[in-house]
């Protein structure tokens, strides 16, 4: 029913193909593209639609463009999803126990939260992955950092709300242990809005890997499309599609993740507002 | 005039907290750093076990993490933020020097994106679901999709590298000998790419805040009101609805101000702009962390202030603001 309504708007249509493309171009890349995708594939600086069997041509050291963006899909979306989901995560425990707890602790934990907001998310991510050195699970944690704060504060407004009614009350004389209550009665009720945020979130975590990629950053053994436009950019004039075809696909994911995540959070809010 | 007064009080008294959060965060990414200042001094300059642990002591590295931590509290307050060590002078020289740039390219950069994507916001809300509003939402989620590096490298490509008509990096022609309104001429021409690049991508928040803000004036008694008294539709779209539809993007300016500074990292890369953003890729190029957590510290406090001004400014347009704060 819902997911009907879901697949009247062309924008989500739209949106939960892109994702699905993503995703197939994510698995399949270790099918189609079994060799290592930093190898030399063939001649370098081969233009597009020259040789079949590099159809998107080669970079200046003559590696596969078409394989390094399908691994590159891979590393977007694995570094996309682990970062939103950790920062979901961390988020929602944070506003929990801040929302739950109140008082000092409430006064603490938004105080720090404040100050992640005050420095520029991006700077923060540069300065851990740069202090820790880059790897994939380093720039996972680096995005995950910046991004936590936004789901903490959602979660925290919801669970003063939450906390009031009348079967968390009804929890506390029956003597749960507060903990117990913060994590199963109230936190599962808090979740919806912080998770429609998701999808903003996951954009995010995908553009700030694939910026901090461009800027060297990224994890060296894995193809990025950031680091395959910061390759690109030596030959900009002779060759500007290396760069210019990772970044297409990077507007594309992006823009389908925003598209679906728009989508669902619109047709659950038309379902809500019929019931 | 009191009552702004009264808010800036509070709002400094309450930021001192968070900037001590920022400033320990600052002193536990610095204790993280593999080698500490003496290593990266002694890996440029050379010298022997004996000098290192001279320098150490001298430095005051071989304290406990406590002591270490009050004196680098006691640094800063007497505004010292440590030595660089690819610069070879104090942090907050090379920092201060970079920053009038980056404000330069982050104050045309909101000023571009705040005017067209509230423009463009009174466009799509004028007519709520339209096939203009429907055009505008789905361009501006594009336009915010697009990656800012990479919207800077077409542009570079479009405008420097095929039609010619913009230079292709820089602040400035090196030893032009321009001076007064050749040069600000000058500059501003090197502006061009860096400004819209960071300002495009940063257009479409204020078009849909503006938009929906809209959409929900629309709905409100007095509009209909408006409408009941038979004033044009022009005149109750920007006199009516946008104009109470615009306080709320204030807000934003300061929000988006760390996001900003955050974006302008990899654009002024990309424009080769020496500002802020590029010294912090050139601070973790050389791996010099106290520099790269200087700018982490002068980001925070420039955030802060902007953050104050923009509260201040909404306290002056919005006469509710603040007088029922006063007790909270």
């Amino acid at each position: 029913m819902s997911l009907r309504r879901l697949f009247r708007s062309p924008e989500a249509v739209a949106g939960f193909v892109i994702l699905g493309l993503l995703g197939a171009m994510a698995l399949t890349a270790p099918l189609l593209f079994p060799g290592d995708p930093l190898a030399i594939a063939g001649q370098p600086l081969l233009r597009p639609f020259q040789d079949w069997a590099l159809p998107l041509g080669t970079d200046r050291l003559g590696r596969d463009v078409l394989a390094g963006l399908f691994h590159g899909a891979r590393t977007s979306l694995a570094v996309g999803l682990a970062a939103a989901a950790a920062s979901i995560l961390v988020g929602s425990v944070v506003g929990t126990v801040a929302g739950f707890a109140g008082g000092l602790v409430d006064e603490v934990l938004m105080r720090i939260t404040d100050a992640f907001q005050t420095v520029p998310g991006f700077l923060l991510s540069l300065a851990l992955v740069s202090v820790v050195g880059p790897s994939l699970s380093v720039v996972v944690a680096a995005i995950a950092l910046s991004a936590w704060t936004g789901p903490a504060r959602i979660a925290r407004a919801e669970v003063l709300s939450i906390r009031e009614r009348d079967y968390v009350a009804s929890a506390r004389v029956i003597g749960m242990h507060p903990i117990e209550i913060a994590f199963r009665e109230v936190l599962p009720n808090a979740l919806p809005p912080v998770l429609a945020l998701s999808s903003v979130i996951v954009a995010a975590a995908i553009l700030t890997e694939a910026a901090l990629s461009f800027l060297g950053l990224g994890d060296p053994n894995r193809v990025t499309w950031g680091g395959m436009i910061a390759e690109g950019r030596a030959v900009l004039r002779s060759a500007p599609f290396l760069s210019v075809i990772p970044g297409i696909a990077l507007v594309f994911s992006v823009l389908g993740v925003y598209l679906a995540g728009e989508g669902v959070v619109e047709s659950t809010a038309a379902r809500e507002g019929q019931a | 005039m009191n009552r702004a007064l009264r808010l800036l009080r509070r709002r400094l008294i309450g930021s001192i907290p968070v900037l001590l959060i920022v400033i320990v965060g600052s002193f536990l990414l610095l204790e993280a750093a593999p080698g500490d200042a003496v290593d990266a001094y002694v890996a440029s300059v050379g010298g022997d076990a004996g000098m290192i642990e001279a320098l150490r002591q001298s430095w005051g590295l071989d304290a406990s993490p406590m002591t270490r931590l009050a004196a680098y509290l006691w640094a800063l307050l007497h505004l010292d933020l440590g030595h660089s060590v690819a610069f070879s002078r104090p942090v907050l020289d090379v920092v201060l020097e970079r920053l009038p740039n980056t404000l330069l390219l982050m104050g045309a950069a909101t000023a571009l994106s705040f005017a067209l994507g509230t423009a463009l916001g009174i466009l799509a809300g004028a007519r709520p679901g339209s096939a203009r509003d429907r055009l505008l939402s789905i361009g501006s989620l594009a336009l915010y999709a697009v990656p800012g590096f990479w919207l800077a490298l077409v542009l570079t490509i479009v405008f420097s590298v095929e039609l010619r008509w913009l230079p292709l990096s820089g602040m400035e022609t090196i030893a032009s000998g321009k001076t007064g309104f050749a040069r600000a001429l000058d500059i501003a021409r090197h502006m061009v790419l860096p400004v819209t690049s960071l300002g495009l991508i940063y257009l479409a928040l204020y078009l849909r805040m503006m938009r929906a803000g809209m959409a929900e004036v629309w709905r409100m008694d007095f509009t209909l009101a408006a409408r009941a008294r038979g004033i044009g539709r022009r005149r109750i779209v920007l006199r009516h609805v946008a104009r109470n539809a615009l306080l709320p993007l204030v807000t934003m300016l300061g929000l988006q101000s760390a996001q900003m500074l955050g974006g302008s990292v990899v654009i002024e890369s990309v424009f080769s702009v020496p500002g802020l953003g590029r010294l912090a890729q050139e601070a973790v190029g050389s791996r010099d962390t106290p520099l790269l957590i200087g700018i982490i510290l002068v980001s925070a406090v420039l955030v802060i202030v902007i953050n104050l001004l923009v509260d201040i400014a909404y306290a002056a347009l919005d006469p509710r603001v603040g007088a029922n704060e006063a007790n909270a």
